[in-house]
């Protein structure tokens, strides 16, 4: 039993297919911006002296690392229309995934927090710095250079997930792909092709993130080292 | 609307818990053999078994799940066979958690100390030998954390059988929405499900990782 | 004049261990006091409670004008008014050294960038580290970042510098050119409190001596105190190193 792929039909629609792919990158760069405030922010807040505020920082990050992506999608969507909001399919589809990579980013930001010397933030305290500034000057840098590596692999794991919001009907690559098929017939070839874009995506949001990671952090191009 | 949530729609969320729970064994199983045989090919003397195999990893790494079940429920009926949902989702998800395993796995054999493998050989073990006798028992131990945290990411990926129609806990879910119409509630049940499910593991994997998961991602000054 | 730091019967425990069992001592401005004694006698303790590192379970301590044993004092002028150098330097690894120097001006005391820059500056040269303004710390010897870390505190310009065992991570020939910089310091009008294992240092130095033992100060001298031990704790100290 042989199958002749036939491409032609599938790569005519090119023009859907970059539809969805600035879709995806839309939906993968809001999430990766605002996911990461919300990991940074909830990464303090876990490590705050104040117990309320770090065991529900805690319990977020529990709740989501434990509950499938496309669940949370679910309850975000009709979340939403419970509250009596109004609101898209795409605003819907970006909250969600930036509520799910804020508690990744969460865990990976908290372990590089802590692993900054203590004696560090002693000297910062003696030089008269507020807890805010010692963050900003002192932990924060450090931090998120030990933990870059990590951080870039969460990021790009989040721009493969987002294809998981065309089940509630957000129109990305995947989305796109699941029409094109059911136009030419040719599912295979469709597929194939998504994966494709989909593995040269990855691909460039690893460079990406590899020429974000040399010009934040300043010392290690200065010092030629290597992530 | 067929009402409000009942006990009949919770026995059928639980029954479709106990699929997702199938469908994660079977594919840890099937996963796990096929990861393993990617982990021995990753660390073997033969350069082009351990390129193919990372060409594999990264076209799979590369890919969503999502774009990889439906890649294979239309594939392979399209090359003549019929494929069931449960059959697509449980492939899709082996070769998934044969990449991911693949990897974990490899790094736990690499971080058995060089001076066993050079021990061993000493000894003198053949190369097999060594790799039964010496590494991989040793190996194993260290793997045993992060292979639970991976089954946690099978449980929660497990759910995208649902897009092909396979009736586990999330499709379980969309059905008793669909009948009930009160989809809040319902995915926050579902996800409660799926958190019970999930979080033992996780807390396992966590108090016995010792320095093998995010921790060893973190670069060392 | 009150003296710059006075400490009264000032006790700590950490559990059930006494660390500091009514320590009592003045030191005036200007003065240079060396602290000397065994390991576990209490003396970093002691010194990390003057700028409160540690908190105090009794007893009165007072520097600068700062009721330190007060919980309610404003550590943030405690902080600018007392520098301290640590074992370990603790430099900021991502800043390059001018910026290390720079961050407690800049930051804490909100100056602008020209005068950061004349106080950094005037700092670095006070340790003989100008020409390494761009470098980052791991670039430099481990005596070279100690002086990078007392220039650091001294760009808080603070009246009272605290040291704590500045050289005990260092081979002799750093320890030396580390020692240097405390001696020019002390010989410029600063009010130092060295914690040190160095006896020549001590000797030739501080004006004061004291010798803390069982978390107490046990005896009080000039320097050549160490060479008349008037009691048996420190004849042995003394005699050990």
């Amino acid at each position: 039993m042989s199958y002749q792929f036939e491409f032609a039909d599938v790569l005519e629609q090119w023009p859907l297919f970059l539809k969805g792919i600035r879709l995806t990158v839309q939906l993968s760069a809001l999430a990766v911006v605002f996911g990461f405030v919300v990991g940074l922010l909830t990464a303090i807040g876990r490590r705050s002296d104040t117990p309320w505020l770090a065991w529900s920082c805690g319990a977020y990050v529990e709740a989501i690392r434990n509950t499938p992506l496309l669940v949370q999608i679910f309850i975000v969507y009709f979340g939403f229309a419970a509250l009596g909001w109004k609101v898209s399919v795409f605003s819907a589809a970006t909250a969600a995934l930036i509520i799910n990579l804020g508690a990744y980013t969460c865990e990976i930001v908290r372990a590089g927090m802590d692993s900054i010397n203590k004696g560090q933030i002693e000297a910062a305290e003696c030089l008269a710095l507020t807890k805010l500034q010692i963050y900003r000057y002192v932990i924060l840098v450090p931090a998120l250079e030990k933990v870059f590596p990590a951080l870039a692999s969460q990021f790009v794991l989040l721009v493969l997930a987002s294809s998981v919001t065309s089940q509630i009907g957000a129109e990305d690559l995947t989305a796109v792909a699941s029409r094109i098929q059911s136009e030419t017939f040719r599912s295979f070839e469709t597929y194939i092709t998504v994966a494709i874009i989909y593995i040269v995506l990855s691909y460039l949001a690893r460079v990406l993130f590899w020429a974000v990671g040399l010009i934040v952090f300043k010392r290690r191009r200065r010092l030629g080292l290597a992530f | 609307m067929g009402g409000s949530f009942n006990s009949n729609h919770f026995v059928f969320l639980m029954m479709g818990a106990v699929w997702t729970l199938a469908l994660t064994m079977l594919a840890f199983v099937s996963g796990g053999v096929l990861g393993f045989v990617v982990s021995l090919c990753r660390v073997s003397p033969l350069r082009a078994l351990r390129l193919i195999t990372a060409a594999y990893i990264l076209l799979v790494q590369g890919t969503p799940l999502l774009v990889l079940i439906f890649l294979l429920y239309f594939g392979v009926s399209m090359a003549g066979f019929q494929v069931s949902p449960l059959l697509a989702a449980d492939l899709a998800l082996t070769v998934y958690s044969s990449a991911y395993l693949g990897e974990i796995w490899r790094g736990c054999i690499e971080s058995v100390p060089r001076e066993q493998w050079e021990a061993a050989e000493c000894l003198p073990l053949t190369r097999t030998q060594r790799m039964r006798l010496v590494v991989l028992p040793q190996a194993y131990k260290i793997a045993a954390p992060p292979t639970a945290g991976f089954m946690v990411q099978i449980v929660k990926n497990s759910s995208l059988a649902s897009v092909v129609g396979f009736v586990e806990l999330t499709r379980a879910g969309q059905l008793v929405n669909n009948s009930i119409f009160q989809p809040f509630l319902v995915f926050l049940i579902v996800a409660v499900l799926y958190f019970a499910m999930c979080y033992p593991l996780s807390y396992w994997s966590r108090k016995f990782e010792t320095r093998s998961g995010i921790y060893a991602r973190v670069q060392p000054e | 004049m009150s003296p710059i730091i006075e400490i009264n019967d000032v006790h700590k425990n950490f559990g059930h261990l006494k660390v500091l069992n009514g320590v009592s001592f003045d030191i005036e401005r200007g003065e240079v006091v060396a602290v000397i004694g065994r390991s576990g006698s209490g003396k970093s303790t002691m010194l990390r409670s003057v700028n409160r590192l540690e908190k105090i379970d009794r007893g009165r301590l007072v520097v600068c004008g700062h009721v330190v044993s007060d919980p309610s004092v404003d550590l943030h002028q405690l902080r600018r008014d007392v520098g301290i150098v640590f074992q370990s330097f603790n430099l900021f690894p991502h800043l390059t050294v001018r910026e290390n120097v720079a961050l407690g001006p800049r930051v804490a005391r909100k100056l602008g960038r020209a005068e950061t820059a004349k106080i950094s500056e005037a700092a670095l040269a006070r340790v003989n580290l100008l020409e390494k303004l761009d470098v980052y710390p791991e670039q430099l010897s481990g005596g070279q970042q100690q002086r990078v870390a007392i220039a650091r505190s001294l760009a808080m310009e603070p009246q009272v510098m605290l040291f704590d065992e500045v050289t005990s991570a260092l081979d002799p020939y750093l320890t030396g050119e580390v020692l240097g910089v405390m001696e020019d310091l002390a010989r410029g009008g600063m009010t130092m409190l060295v914690v040190t294992h160095e006896m020549e240092f001590a000797k030739r130095v501080a004006n004061s001596i004291i010798f803390m033992n069982e978390g107490r100060v046990w005896e009080r001298g000039p320097g050549g105190m160490l060479d008349d031990p008037q009691t048996l704790e420190l004849r042995q100290f003394v005699g050990k190193t």
